[in-house]
């Protein structure tokens, strides 16, 4: 299973619908840097709407591929995440706080934007 | 009355298979959304646990309805090689994995009532509960 990675103009758009396991998003991870490394993307924008649980093992790949991607020189925003996934990120402890984030995609290409000043 | 069910961790898949089924019963039970998330996120972290560190074990299910109150009960299974200090697993931050170190904390958080029986060489048993408010 792949999550598939689109390009637009310099922005790179991933909406999450499958069901997370192990395996998936480690290789999500690989694939998303292969794929800042070949397109020369600037930003990058992780949909979680459809994603109805973040696990601590999720939430640290995520949290990984923000920094990662920071690291090559991409700015990564995680949007639509659910309120249920929210609270129990918080409850387990995880609160993600240098990862950039947005209501939805179209706040997340705003906020990319800005980050990028574009 | 109840009804128990068991999913079998050997591989990991199963973890969401495992979470799958919890977040099925809660649902049937009358959890909420928020509710069902934490009972899934929390059957996630001990199915990965038994994945990660027992190799193999089982999670079963129990839709738990007395006169007062419904509930869900999970229990998490191995026969693994245990935990040496159950004070250390349940500190946030602490892993032997690389991981975050959220999990066993989290669950109880995330949970209403844990309990974590462990025996050096022959395995580890966690009940947990999240009553129907």
């Amino acid at each position: 299973m792949r999550i598939p990675i689109l390009k637009l103009h310099n922005y790179l758009l991933i909406s999450i619908q499958t069901e997370l396991d192990d395996k998936t998003a480690i290789q999500f991870q690989e694939d998303l840097l292969e794929k800042i490394h070949g397109s020369g993307a600037t930003g990058v924008v992780i949909d979680l709407t459809s994603v109805d649980i973040v696990d601590s093992f999720i939430a640290k790949v995520l949290g990984d591929v923000v920094t990662m991607s920071d690291l090559m020189g991409a700015k990564v925003v995680l949007t639509g995440i659910q309120p249920a996934v929210a609270v129990t990120l918080i409850d387990l402890g995880i609160h993600l706080q240098d990862v950039p984030t947005a209501l939805d995609l179209e706040q997340g290409l705003i906020k990319l934007r800005q980050e990028l000043e574009e | 009355m109840s009804d128990q069910s068991c999913v079998y961790i050997k591989k990991e898949w199963d973890i969401v298979a495992a979470r799958q089924m919890g977040r099925d019963i809660a649902t049937k039970v009358g959890f909420g959304t928020v509710d069902q998330a934490r009972i899934a996120t929390a059957i996630s972290e001990l199915a990965r646990n038994i994945y990660l560190y027992a190799g193999s074990g089982k999670i079963c299910f129990e839709a738990i309805e007395t006169v007062q109150k419904k509930g869900i009960n999970i229990k998490a299974i191995d026969e693994g090689p245990g935990i040496s200090d159950l004070a250390q697993v349940m500190e946030d931050g602490f892993s032997t994995s690389g991981g975050l170190g959220a999990g066993l904390p989290g669950v109880k958080r995330l949970m209403d009532e844990f309990d974590i029986v462990s025996k050096s060489g022959e395995g580890t048993t966690i009940e947990s509960t999240k009553w129907l408010r």
